[in-house]
């Protein structure tokens, strides 16, 4: 093909560049020469006037469990091929993956100088942890959006390639990233947080100036004074469940939780239980359990009296593309059953 | 008042994300807490610590989010 005018190096998963799924999920960065998987019709989309020079790939895990050094390592794979821009993803729901694209544009931004991008659905954790540093084009739910997503991505990787302006977010369609620019504008803040105000109470569309963030803050509760008198319950979003999974709880987006009894049980042996959580690598959860819902610790530490009981049941749900909606609402119907039950604190594990 | 609860994950900036006030850093994602590269009795006792740590957590009182790592 023509030498572009301008270079882009692409970072995606294990999953995307076509290297394997949750079995290759720990490998470490590497490179490969030119466009792969999503970089194929992204390269399409940006002509000749760009060209994606390599593609780096991590898999997911790897990424999650060193961020620091694997996004160190990503810049030291891109910085040869002096990119031009850096894009990455796009990720959608794929928390893991959305974190590494995050982190992978961040430090490829700050340590080379490079106009980063990547896109991701507004829910994925890697927006609210990287949307300061990078932008981020907002992307549907799953894969399923590739289609729509890619021109999106390919039209911002363009401006930044040939060193056009970004605008504002709303006209330059990437999420805000919380930074504000002096503009003179017609009417005063007073006035304008007035009419905002009245549209609300006329219940008209308004749009706000300072979006207030999506995750909730609840101020710590109170320690627990004498553990060796306290119920502790367990709680999990891995998944874990009776095996056959008796509710039927979903492997992505929960619509449910589920409580089971643990009375009588020391320890969750594979014949019994299993994870019926998608999108991690279930051999480590299936082989032991425990490894994800801690039973035998806990019945241990019940039996040694560091702690008073373990709550007889346990509750599960599948925290995997789970809506931030649901979450919350299991969260207090969860904490409702166990104030009920007197139970005096939770140890949550998630996967 | 309330329940104090410890998160116990691999990932701390996703509990600092979505709010964990308690935090105890995991062995890894699909295996938080075990690792199965070691002898069942040693795998064992990195659970017991791991939960040990967590209701050290518990029995704490913290003003704003905080992770046990030690």
């Amino acid at each position: 093909m023509v030498r572009g005018r301008y270079k882009v190096v692409h970072y995606l998963n294990q999953f995307f560049a076509q290297i394997g799924g949750e079995d290759k999920a720990g490998i470490p960065p590497q490179i490969m020469e030119g466009a792969v998987g999503p970089g194929i019709p992204l390269q399409q989309a940006l002509g000749d006037e760009g060209e994606i020079v390599a593609t780096v790939l991590c898999g997911d895990n790897y990424f999650g469990e060193n961020i620091e050094t694997a996004a160190e390592a990503v810049v030291e794979l891109v910085a040869p091929h002096r990119p031009d821009v850096f894009v990455a993803g796009p990720a959608f729901n794929a928390g893991r993956y959305g974190i590494a694209c995050g982190a992978a544009c961040t430090a490829v931004r700050k340590r080379l100088g490079v106009p980063v991008v990547t896109a991701m659905y507004e829910e994925n954790p890697g927006v609210e942890l990287y949307r300061r540093e990078v932008f981020v084009i907002p992307a549907p739910r799953s894969v399923q959006g590739m289609r729509e997503t890619i021109p999106k991505l390919a039209g911002f990787v363009r401006k930044l390639g040939l060193g056009q302006p970004i605008g504002l977010p709303q006209a330059d369609g990437y999420l805000p990233r919380g930074i504000r620019v002096n503009a003179f504008v017609e009417r005063t803040g007073a006035q304008r947080a007035v009419d905002m105000l009245l549209a609300k109470l006329k219940g008209e569309a308004f749009q706000t100036e300072y979006a207030m963030p999506t995750f909730e803050r609840i101020p710590p509760s109170p320690a627990i004074k004498e553990l060796s008198a306290a119920t502790i319950a367990l709680v999990t979003t891995g998944g874990i469940v009776p095996r056959g999974n008796p509710d039927r709880i979903e492997a992505a987006s929960a619509s449910k939780f589920a409580a089971y009894s643990i009375a009588g049980t020391d320890d969750l042996t594979a014949d019994a239980y299993q994870t019926c959580h998608g999108g991690y690598d279930p051999v480590y959860a299936n082989e032991d359990p425990d490894r994800v819902l801690p039973l035998d610790a806990a019945r241990a530490l019940e039996r040694d009296g560091t702690i008073g009981r373990l709550h007889n049941e346990y509750y599960v749900t599948v925290g995997n593309a789970t809506s931030v909606a649901n979450a919350q609402k299991f969260g207090k119907a969860i904490a409702e059953k166990l104030v009920a039950a007197g139970v005096d604190g939770v140890i949550l594990t998630s996967t | 008042m309330g329940l104090p609860v410890v998160h116990i994950a691999a990932i701390v900036p996703i509990s600092m994300t979505v709010g964990a006030n308690r935090i105890v850093p995991a062995v890894a994602i699909p295996h938080p807490l075990g690792n199965p590269a070691l002898p069942e009795s040693d795998e064992r006792e990195v659970r017991l610590r791991l939960v040990k740590k967590g209701l050290r957590a518990l029995g704490t009182d913290v003003e704003k989010q905080t992770v046990f790592a030690e």
